[in-house]
Parts: structure tokens; sequence; C-alpha cells
């Protein structure tokens, strides 16, 4: 019966890993934009969430907005004012651009919060959860709860609203786009600010089970590399089956050949799968 | 035969260097000469091809960890470095299999998942690379500064040859194939150029004088650890060299290289906790306002005032 634990631990994984990934899905997938910065905007966000309960008492379940919407301004205004302006030039160009600035936001949360590890400790945490054979800490399944209730609420989003139907508009066929009316200037800036607000979000939730430094991001950034090159690039449903999927395998490889090969497993994987499928499992269709 | 006398002037130049300038000195432009071998080698694979590659770390540590295990088991200097040459290529050729058919993204996540492989194989096989721990290399005889200008000459040495491979390389049909690939692969494909050949051959090359500068890195410093030598730095600063000097571009990369390690003896030293910081800002306003780099910009000067003359 140890399988069942070892699979809930995976799916627990794996709703974090689909949170942090899908902002950086969608960047990539709209804007063909590898965003660099994404993992040092969910560090962000865990630092949003740690100070906001450590100062003001605000649960990080609450900061999830306050994480999500400051990002989603710094992310808009980096891509009105900088990326924009490269957006039409070779890869090479923006992911630099990206590494730049990711450069120098970790270099300031550096100096500004020093490399310290920190935690934020609930006053009350949720206990265990007991199902049948399955123990499962309930801070873990609370923040994978809220997670995949994050990533579904985007998907709702793109697919209902008159600005997420431009979103996959643009995503489609940008010069179509612009013909039928479409601001893609804006557009660029929503969607870069939509994927951080993701981060921030990610990021506050994180705050409560993983320890914040900044040296955590490029982690951050490796996982959601691999969960949109598994899950297949550009759509939320994509981002969801990729994250499930990476969490179960880390699960189970850290089971049979130790904790130590997790990483080794998971980019063994994401080369593997580049091999053989870049497309990923969903395969690439239309941002729905 | 200008590029020829360039690569010859500046080269007698830096050989020189160790007849009047210090230890110190002699350090640093050690340090510039293998930034300009690991932007170069990029310029093959990144410039040509058009192919943005992060593999330059994987094949740095990749050579310095072959050439020190080697060490470690009493093989000669010289026959470990070679062998560092030979585990660099055949990593390529194999690597390139796998990862050069992707484009764009793609292949830049891939080739800077590879070094993020190596480093976490050597950290889980302790037995062989010391893992963790790292590897100490056996210091060679002789005194301190005989030592400084031994690595500062094998450096040089092998700068020299990998620049005198790109000039060949510009001139044959190997660099006119490549660059057909950068401006459009397919059609270049269609117009006869074997493509997966001269991708895995530019991959190649910018693979061979990396792992070599990785193994004379390692017995220049005497260890080695996989933070160190896999460091994720040694795959962008090559790059952002070569788009500071003129990516394509003949002898931008090495201009790239210097102008770069100038900087940073200048002005980084002076703010050591925010030195990525002022990375990041090079990178950001190179990006934005000189995306072809200073090669160009300095050639519509000369133009300029070659007109006013």
């Amino acid at each position: 019966m140890i399988y069942f634990q070892i699979l809930a631990n995976g799916l627990v994984l794996g709703g974090l890993y689909a949170c942090i990934a899908v902002g950086f899905s969608l960047v990539w997938g709209v804007l063909n934009v590898i965003n660099i910065l994404h993992g040092t905007f969910i560090v962000l966000g865990s630092y949003i969430a740690f100070f906001a309960y450590a100062y003001a008492g605000i649960h990080p379940f609450i900061s999830v907005a306050i994480a999500g919407l400051l990002l989603y301004a710094l992310g808009y205004t980096l891509q009105l004012t900088m990326i924009n302006r490269v957006i039409a030039a070779p890869v090479l160009i923006t992911l630099t651009l990206t590494f730049g600035l990711d450069l120098i936001l970790n270099n300031a949360m550096l100096v500004a919060f020093t490399a310290d590890y920190r935690k934020v400790n609930l006053a009350n945490p949720l206990g265990s959860i007991e199902i049948g054979p399955v123990f499962l800490p309930g801070d873990r399944v609370a923040v994978m709860v809220l997670a995949v209730v994050l990533t579904l609420i985007l998907y709702r989003v793109l697919r209902d609203s008159r600005i997420g139907r431009a979103i996959v508009a643009v995503r489609m066929d940008r010069e179509a786009a612009a013909l039928m009316g479409v601001d893609v200037k804006r557009i660029n800036a929503v969607t870069f600010g939509m994927g951080a607000f993701m981060a921030g979000a990610a990021g506050a939730l994180l705050s409560v089970v993983y320890p914040i430094s900044p040296l955590a991001s490029s982690s951050f950034l490796g996982k959601a590399f691999v969960v949109c090159v598994l899950g297949g690039l550009g759509s939320v449903p994509g981002a969801l089956v990729g994250g499930l999927a990476l969490g179960i395998i880390e699960s189970f490889g850290a089971t049979w050949l130790g904790p130590e090969h997790a990483v080794t497993l998971s980019f063994g994987l994401l080369l593997l799968l580049l091999f053989v499928r870049p497309s990923g499992i969903m395969g690439k269709r239309g941002y729905e | 035969m200008k590029n020829w006398l360039i690569l010859a002037v500046s080269a007698l130049i830096c050989a020189s260097l160790p007849f009047y300038a210090d230890n110190y000195m002699l350090r640093v432009v050690t340090t510039a000469v293998m930034y300009v071998i690991l932007a170069q080698s990029w310029n093959f694979i990144g410039g040509l091809a058009g192919y943005p590659s992060f593999a330059t770390a994987a094949f740095f540590g990749l050579g310095a960890y072959t050439s020190a295990v080697l060490q470690s088991h009493h093989v000669p200097l010289l026959a470990a470095w070679s062998a560092a040459a030979v585990a660099a290529v055949l990593f390529a050729v194999l690597i390139g299999g796998a990862i050069l058919h992707l484009r764009g993204h793609y292949f830049a996540i891939a080739s800077l998942v590879v070094a993020e492989v190596l480093r976490e194989v050597i950290n889980t096989t302790p037995d062989i690379t010391g893992g963790g721990m790292g590897l100490n290399l056996p210091v060679p005889h002789g005194s301190i500064a005989a030592q400084a200008q031994f690595f500062f000459y094998a450096m040089l040495i092998l700068a020299v040859m990998c620049v005198a491979t790109a000039i060949v390389v510009r001139d044959s049909k190997l660099g006119f194939g490549l660059r057909c690939i950068q401006q459009n692969e397919d059609a270049a494909s269609i117009l006869g150029v074997n493509a997966y050949a001269y991708k895995t051959t530019a991959f190649m090359l910018s693979a061979v004088f990396v792992g070599v500068a990785g193994a004379i890195y390692a017995s220049w410093v005497h260890y080695i650890e996989p933070p160190d030598v896999f460091d994720i730095m040694l795959a962008v600063k090559p790059l952002v060299m070569a788009l500071l000097g003129g990516v394509g571009t003949l002898f931008g990369p090495a201009i790239g290289a210097i102008v770069l390690m100038t900087f940073e003896e200048l002005v980084w030293r002076n703010f050591l906790t925010v030195h990525a910081a002022v990375l990041g800002v090079i990178i950001v306003l190179l990006v934005l306002f000189l995306p072809n780099g200073l090669l160009p910009l300095l050639r519509s000067w000369l133009d300029r005032l070659r007109g006013h003359s």
C-alpha cells in the first residue's frame, strides 16, 4: 500500500509544479519569450507573503492575491518598457534580455533580503489528513488545491474573457490579431503580467511549504522548463498534466533510485522527451 | 591575408606580455585569453549556424574533469589535455545527435540542461570524480612565476589555434554552409547543404577548444569542483561577449571578451556585492541599444572617417 502514499505525494507535488509552470508556459507560448525571470518572480512572491505574514499577520493564502497583483504590475511594466522593444528579435536576444533582467532583480533581492533561508511558520498549521492508508500534511494539500484552483481560473479567463480571447488570438497569429483590432503591444504586456501574476501567486503559496531564498529561483525555473516540455507548450491543461506527471515521476524516482537522483532523473527525462517528442504529451495546440 | 596578419600581430603582442607584466596582470590576462577561446568557440555554433548554445559550460566542465581524473591516475599532462579534447568532441557528437534537430528555444534549453545533467552525474559519482568534494590535481614542478607563464602560453597557443580555425572555417565551404543554415535552414537543405553534418561539425568545433581550455584551467587552479567548472556563467559570459563584439563576425567575440574582461577588472572589483547586477545592466543595455555589437559600430565609424579624409 506504500504505492498509494507515493502516488499521493507525487500528486501533491505535481499540483505545485503545475502552478509554478503555468505562467512560464503562458509567456513562452504566447510571446515566444523564455522568461528567465520566472524563478525570481516566484521567489519575490514568496518574500511578499513572508513579510506580509511576519509584519502584518496576513495569512499567505490571502497574500496570494497581493503578491500576484504586485508582480502583475512589475511584469506589465517590464514588458511594456523593455521586452516589447525586442519582441520580434531572434530567440537569443529576448532570452538574453530576460537573463540580464534576472541578474539585476535576483542580485537586488540578495542584497535586500540576504541569502538566508526563511520560512513561513503558520501559527495554526492544518495538521495532517488521513485517507485510508495514506497520510498527507494538511498545509501541502491546501496549497496544492489552491494551486490547481488558480490554474483553472487562468484557464477560464483565457477561454471566456475578452482579453483572454485576445491573448489566444495573438498566440495563434500575431499579424491577423493586429488586423482584427487587437492592440498587440498591450496584449503582450498583459500576457507577461499574467505570467508574473501566476509566478507571484505560486510563490506566495510555496512560502508555506518551501524555505525561501533568492538562491532557489534557478531550481524553480528548471522545474518550469521540465513541466512545459513534458506537458507541451502553451496550454493550461498541458502545464497541469506536465506538472502532475513530473510530480509523480519524481516521487517514484526518489523512492526507487534515492532522492539524490531526483534532479538527474527529471533533467534526463527532459532530454529524452526533447529527443523523441519535442511537442510534449499534450501536443502543441492553440492556447485554450 | 589581412585576418592572418591581425591574428599574428595580436598573438605576438600577447606573447611578449610575460616579459614586463607582473603575476597579477598575467593571471588576469590568462583568464581573458581563456574567455577569448570560449567566446570564439561559441561563435561556431551560436554565431555562424545561429543555434543559441548554452553547452559551453558542459564542454568546459567535461574537459576539466576528464583531464583531472586522468591526471589523478598519473596520466601525463599533455596526454590528459589531449584526452579532454577527444572527450569533448565525442560528447558533442553524441549530444549533437540528440539535440541539434531542435530549434530556437528548445535547443537553447536542451543545451543548458546538458551541463546540469553532467554536473549531477559528477555529483553522484564520488568514487571516480570526488563528487561534491571536488578533485585535487597534482601541482606541477617549478616556481610560481614559471607556472604562471607556462599556463599563460598554453592558453595563448590554444586561443591562436581556435581563432586560426575560425579564419579557415570562415572562408571554407563549411562556413558558407553554416551561414546558409543560419539564414534559412530549410532552404539550405533543399539546395543540398547537409545541414545535419554541418551543424554537428560546428558543434564539435565549439566543443574541442573549450574542452581543452577546461583541462588547462583545471591544471592551472589545481582544484576543481562541479559548481565551479559547470558554472552557468561559463555558458552565458561567452554569449554576452559575442553579443558585445558582434555575433557571427570573425574577431567580434574575441574583442567582446577582452572588452568585458577589462571592464570586469576595472569596475566590478569595486562593487563585489552587486557584481551580478552590473553584468545584468550591461546585458540589458547591450540588447536594447547595441544589438549588433561593437564591431559593426567600429566599422561604420572607420568608414565615416575615411569618407571625410
